[in-house]
Order: C-alpha cells, then structure tokens, then sequence
C-alpha cells in the first residue's frame, strides 16, 4: 500500500542504525506507538494464559476437601503470582496496550512524545515481568499475596518476596516513564481544534490513568524500596522489635494499591464508553458527566485506601471517615452506570460480540460494585474481610468489569489493529462461555465467603459443607478457561482471511475510524483538523430539520486508503536500539541485588550504556 | 483540513504543542510533580518513626549541625551556579556555560563528598542502616536523597561533555534548563530533608515500647 519514507541509514560508531520497519528484527527496534501497542497487548495475552493456569490450579486444588494437586506453600505461591500475573502483567500492560496504539491515533497525533521512551517502558515491563517468573526456577516464587504484608513478607525465608519487591521496582519505573510519556502526549500533542472536551472518553480515562499512575507508583517505590532493604539489608522498617511498625507498610501499600484499583478499572470504562455509543447509534449520553466522574473517582480514589484496613485496629473515627469516603467514591462510579445505560435507551442497538461485552461489563461490574458499597459499612466489612466474598468481590470488578471492558476493545478495535475482523459467531461463543462462567466462578465465592470460608486457604475439611459450591466455581472457571481458548482460535485464525475489514467497519465516531485499517506507520497522512466531538461522525452524517441522521455526501466515509497516500515528506522518528538496552539492564541491577554485585556492576554499565547512547543519538536523521 | 497543521513534523517536535510548553518541559514537571510523592512517601516514613527507636544511638548522638550547615549552604549555593549557568547559556555564551555548569557540579561533588565523610563518621559512632530504626530511616532517605544528586551530577557532566564535543542541540539552553529545574528540585527537598531530619529535634524516648 502506502510507501513509507525510512530515514536514511548511516554507520554511527558501534551500532549500526537499525533502518528496517518490517520484520522479525524491527520488532526489537520499534518505536512506533502502534507496534509497541501491539507488542504490549501480545505479552500481556501471553501473561494472561499463564496467569489462567495459576487459576485453573486454584480451583483445580479446591474441586474438593482436601485437595492434593498443591502443597500449602505451593498454593501461596501460585495465589500469590496468580494475582500479581494478573494485576501488574495483564490487566495494566493490556491498558498500557490500548492507550499506546488508540490515544494517538484518537488525539490526531502521530505518534506519542516520547517513542523512545515509549519502547524502554514496554522492555522494562518485559524485564520486570520475566525477572518475576524466573523467581520459579531460583529458589521459589512470591508467597505473601500481591499485598506482601510485612513482617510476613519481610520475614519469610524463600527469596520469593525479595523477587516481588525487585520485580514490582522495575514494572513500577516502566509504568511511571509510560504514563508520563502517555499524559505529555495527550496534553500536548492533540490536534488542530481537538480541545480536552472533544476528546474520545477512552482518551479522557486514560488520562486519568495515567496521572494516578504517575503520583500513586512513587509511593509503592518507597515502599518495596524499604521491603528489599529490610530483606537484604537488614534494616527495621517493618520490624517491630526494634520500633518499627508493620502497619506502615499496609497504609503505603494500600496508598498505592486503591488507586491502582481504578487504574484497573478506568481504560474499562474508556473503551465501554467508546463500544457502547457506536452500537447504540447515539452520542455518550452525558459526555461531560463521565469525564468528570472520572476524573472524581481520579481524586477520590486516592482518600479511600485505608478501607482495606477496617480490621486492622485503627480506631473508630478512622473506620468512619474511610467508611464514608468509600461510600462518596460509588456516586461518580453510579453516574457513569447510568450514563451508559441512557446511552442504550431507545438507541439502534447493535448486538456485536464488542457490544455485547460492553453490556456484560456494565451487568457485572455492577454486581461488584454492590458489593464493594457492602464493605464500605465497616461492622460489615469485619464479618467479610479475609473471607471468601471479598474474592468475590474483587473479581466481579476485574473480571467482570476489567477483563470483560478489556476484550470488547479487543473484538472492537481488532479490525482496526490487523486491517482484519475477527469472527463474530466465535465471538460470541467466547463472551457467553466467559460471562456464564465467571458467574458460575464468583457467584458461588458470595455464598462461601458467607458461609465463613477463609481467603488464601489451601483447602478446606468436608465436616464445613463447602464443597458444592466449590465445585460449582471450579466448572465456572473451566468455562472462562474455554471461552479464552475460544478467544485464541479466533484471533489466530483471522490473520487466514484477507486484510478485509475497512477503514471503518462499525460506522465508528472518533477519527481513528477515518484512517486505514491498519493505519500507516505515520497514523495520518494529513493531521486532521477537529471540529467537534465525534468529529469523524459529523463528517459523515448530518441531522435534517426533524433530527433524523441523513449521511453527508462525500462525508469522511470513504476508505482513506484508497486515494493517493505515500508519505513522503513525513519526518518519523528512527528505531533505536538503545531503549532495548537500557531496560536489559536493569534486571542485571535486580539480580546483583539478590546475588552478587558484579552483576549489579554490569548492569548498571548496560544502563548506562543504553541511556548515553540515546542521548547521542539523534531522534531521525 | 487546514493546510498550515500539516507543515510541521507530527512526532516529538519540540514546538508548537497544545499547550505551548516543549514535551520535555511538561514531562520534567511531571516527573518532579511524581518524585514529590516519592519523597513524600520517604520522608513520612522518617517522621512517623521519629522517636520511636528503641537502641541508639540517636540522632543527638551523632548530629554535627554546624558541619552538615556548611554542606547544606554548598548544595544551596550551587542553585546560583545553576541559575548562572542557564543565563550563559541563553546568552550562547557557551563558554560561561560551561564554568558554570562544572562549578555546579563541584559544588555538587562537595555536597556528595561532605555526606560520605559525615556517614563515615556516623558509622564509626555506631549508627548504621541494619542497626537500629534511626539508622534505617536516615540512611535510607538522606541516601536516596544522595543518590539524586549524584544523577543530577551526572547530567552536568553530560551537559559540559556533550558542549565540548559539539552534540547539544541548536538551542543548548534548553537542555541545560532542564537539568537545571531537576537540580533546584533535588536543592529544594535537601531543605526540608534538612529541616525535618536535623533541625528539628528529637527527644529519645522515654520507655521503649511505652
């Protein structure tokens, strides 16, 4: 199709400049935001098999009283990496993944500010992600739960949490360069006449995400800082015995930890609000009101944390006020439930595979969200906490609202991504496996927790009469299991059909539908100028005198591939090895921590090396 | 579409964004805006645990406040050599710049150099990272603290480095005022560091665990 200009090559010292835009090798070098968007989205989905398997083994353990498949410190361990898999290597990556391809191309943009940085974010999320899992084969894997309550956590003999505490330091550095990176671009490099109230809602919540992200990460910094120094070097932070207090780590885990519940939750919500105008045919119902509520939950978000901690003893008033906030943050979080339900109203529904895990992500999310204002009343919460309706709880919103948003983007933006649809029939089968299954899975977790099962048990005796619904958890989560399987054939096999989709396959609002499907490596041959919200919409359809949609002749609708497009002229940053480098680096750090210092040493020299030569290099030539 | 927008380069130009400031400008605002929290988060973990040690020794033990003043007022004075650095540099008189810029980072060095000889000292007084909470809490954040510093110092050296060889940008004066918001930030936080670790005093406590 198009021809693209590379910037030319020249020999430069060492390292030759890496020229190629296609192939296995450009991949390595890539700074364009679509294919580090990709590469995200790829690992993640990898991460996200592995991270079902740790599921499947929970559940596998729990089928029965007095499950064998896992010893007990087995069972931690993979509870523990199940979690952290999901929170910090699928859910964030796979949102990172959708910010960094879609927020440009919604914005006008042709790529994010920083492309260099951008692919240094995604090798160092790589690098934290695998020092994790190398923790398997070095002696064993975290085993304090994602939350690594000190002394616990600090205490434990196995090198597993000193693997969580050096792991979650490199995610954390990536995710903080990532969301400034991401917060620059949308601030700064919208298009003509694309004001912060023309703005996609999608891009307006990753927004959001990312300055959470940029002021909630440092403090979990601080935190993990002084877990691995008390783990390696003997310090006191959360060693009673010597004055130190254990309780501090849980206001700083937590201080991060909600806030990181809405950066779960928040690009879920960007891409329900995007699925669900296209399909209903009518605008976001109450535009402003979602953005704003986001940007509430934004602020809000960070005066909740200690509702994880009502058992803890931190007194009456404490208890109170926190119980309040919880309860004020459900308001914008209902808001935004009704705007998307009086997006549905009287629309011209269309029920697509996105569409339907659109709706499904309201339904469940829903169901969570109740549950969530159940904890807010603190003599609640003490009969609930530590049991097993808090899992299913939290599932509900990540699962149910997460994961379910997350794969509406997927069948939603996936012919956008790869210039092919996926099936819909599939789809279908996908969504309707996934959503019977999670509420077979966590349904059943409300009657448990009830009952008085405990969280984080590695089984449980029959005399307590929760096998039933165990089991029944157990076939809901073998659902879920072949509704992903599903979601894999699907996606492999739609790289067997032509590049066939269109530029604009679902009559879409927001301008990434008015470029090729997949868009140019220089996103838009000619920035566009933005006129409204929905700009690519009121291009392509006028309302007449009595409100009805009448499509605008020649309107924005056509294929814009289809007229001359080559490119040339368009100055693009070149790939660059060096952010690869600098990010190898620092796990060499992670490991010389655990080991020995010469490997520190060396990495330190490999960072070094990458950050200098970066420096050096010019950004195109 | 208007012809005018699709002139300039799309990607990382530094010119005409949204909002009027380079990339790298906000971008720096916004790391310092997140390090804020980073210290934040080291600072209060040092006043929460202020006097709550159980074993010296203390911080009366060990605090030499005149000597570490002196340290404090070199790290603040180089501020100044910053500022002038960045006037050399708006002026293209690179040559200034570049006095100006290593005496920064000299008086950077001093700073760094003054607080290993001070946490020498400390040590041989008996405080260290693994032996009591003060020394935890202290070392890890006048280190930390330390550690930026020595970042910044680095830059620096880039900065004069990059200007002898002829690698800065056509505008060298913005590279250097990056750097130098990140050099008064690191200054800043020394005086609340400073404020709240040594000035402030700390009683020992009374009965440990009471």
């Amino acid at each position: 199709m198009a021809s693209v200009s590379v910037p030319s090559e020249r020999a430069r010292g060492v390292l030759r400049r890496p020229t190629a835009v296609t192939g296995f090798w450009s991949w390595f070098t890539t700074i364009d935001h679509k294919k580090i968007g990709i590469l995200y989205g790829a690992t993640a989905l990898m991460f996200f098999l592995i991270g079902g398997v740790e599921a499947l083994l929970i559940r596998v353990q729990l089928f029965q009283p007095d499950g064998k498949l896992l010893t007990a410190s087995q069972y931690s361990e993979v509870f523990t990496m199940h979690a952290i898999t999901m929170i910090f290597l699928v859910v964030m990556p796979l949102s990172a993944a959708f910010f960094n391809y879609l927020m440009p191309l919604m914005i006008g943009a042709r790529d994010v500010a920083f492309p260099r940085l951008n692919a240094f974010s995604y090798w160092l999320f790589l690098s934290g992600g695998l020092f994790l899992y190398s923790s398997w084969f070095l002696g064993g894997a975290p085993n304090g739960g994602w939350f690594g309550y000190a002394p616990n956590s600090t205490t434990d003999p196995t090198p597993g949490m000193t693997f969580y505490a050096i792991g979650l330091l490199l995610t954390g550095i990536a995710s903080t360069a990532g969301a400034v990176n991401l917060a620059v671009t949308v601030l700064n490099m919208r298009a003509p006449g694309m004001s912060l109230f023309r703005m996609p809602a999608f891009v307006w919540m990753g927004l959001v995400v990312q300055l959470r992200l940029a002021f909630s990460l440092p403090i979990i910094t601080v935190a993990l800082a002084e877990m691995l120094f008390d783990r390696r070097f003997g310090t006191h932070f959360f060693d009673p015995a010597a004055g130190g207090d254990p309780i501090l780590w849980q206001h700083l885990f937590w201080l991060f930890g909600h806030p990181e519940v809405y950066i779960l939750i928040l690009p879920a919500f960007g891409i329900i609000s995007e699925i669900l105008p296209v399909f209903s045919r009518k605008p976001l119902f109450g535009y402003q009101f979602v953005v704003f509520s986001g940007i509430a939950i934004g602020f809000i978000g960070f005066g909740v944390w200690a509702h994880h901690m009502f058992a803890v003893g931190l007194g009456p008033v404490a208890n109170t006020a926190f119980g309040i906030t919880t309860a004020i943050i459900a308001v914008p979080t209902g808001v935004k439930i009704f705007n998307w339900m009086a997006t549905m109203y009287k629309g011209d529904l269309r029920f697509t595979t996105a569409m339907l895990f659109a709706i499904g992500t309201v339904m469940n999310f829903v169901v969570g969200g109740l549950s969530g204002v159940t904890h807010a009343v603190v003599p609640s919460d003490y009969q609930q906490t530590d049991t097993y309706y808090i899992v299913a709880h939290f599932h509900y919103v990540l699962f149910g609202g997460a994961i379910l948003g997350l794969f509406g983007g997927l069948y939603y933006w996936w012919p956008k991504i790869f210039g092919r649809l996926l099936n819909e029939r599939a789809g279908k089968i996908n969504f309707w496996l996934m959503v019977i299954g999670l509420n077979l899975t966590f349904g059943p977790m409300h009657i448990l927790g009830l009952q008085g099962m405990i969280r984080r048990t590695f089984t449980y005796p029959e005399s307590l009469g929760l096998t039933f619904w165990n089991e029944v958890a157990t076939v809901g989560a073998f659902m879920i299991a072949f509704g992903v399987l599903v979601f894999v054939v699907n996606a492999v096999a739609s790289f067997r059909h032509a590049k066939d989709a269109g530029a604009d396959p679902w009559d879409g609002r927001t301008i990434e539908w008015s470029i090729p499907s997949p868009p140019p490596i220089y996103n838009f041959e000619e920035i566009p100028t933005v006129h409204a919200l929905d700009d690519f919409w009121h291009r392509k359809y006028a309302e007449d005198k009595s409100g009805r949609l009448v499509p605008v002749q020649a309107g924005g609708s056509a294929d814009a591939g289809e007229h001359h497009v080559d490119g040339h002229g368009i100055h693009l940053p070149g790939p660059s090895y060096f952010p690869l480098i600098a990010a190898a680096g620092f796990p060499l750090i992670g490991y010389g921590i655990m080991y020995h210092w010469w490997m520190a040493f060396v990495g330190a020299v490999v960072v070094l090396v990458g950050i200098f030569g970066w420096a050096l290099e010019p950004s195109a030539e | 579409m208007a012809q005018a927008a699709v002139e300039h380069h799309g990607g990382g130009s530094e010119h005409e964004t949204t909002t009027g400031l380079p990339n790298t400008k906000l971008a720096m605002w916004l790391f310092l805006a997140s390090d804020c929290l980073f210290f934040g988060a080291l600072i209060s973990t040092y006043v929460l645990y202020r006097g709550r040690g159980i074993e010296g020794p203390f911080p009366h033990d060990v605090f030499d406040i005149p000597y570490t003043s002196v340290s404090s007022f070199v790290l603040l004075g180089s501020s100044l050599t910053m500022v002038l650095a960045l006037a050399a540099a708006q002026k293209r008189d690179f040559g200034r710049m570049r006095i100006w810029l290593l005496a920064t980072a000299l008086l950077g060095m001093t700073f760094v150099g003054g607080q290993v000889y001070e946490f020498t000292a400390f040590h041989r007084e008996g405080l260290s990272l693994d032996g009591n909470l003060f020394g935890s809490t202290f070392f890890l954040l006048t280190g930390f603290h330390g550690a930026h510093v020595v970042i910044g110092i680095l830059m620096l050296l880039s900065l004069v480095s990059f200007s002898y060889a002829d690698k800065l940008p056509e505008d060298a004066s913005f590279p250097v005022e990056m750097v130098g918001l990140y050099w008064h930030f690191v200054d800043i936080v020394w005086i609340v560091i400073f404020t709240v670790v040594y000035l402030i005093p700390t009683k020992p406590p009374a009965l440990p665990g009471g």
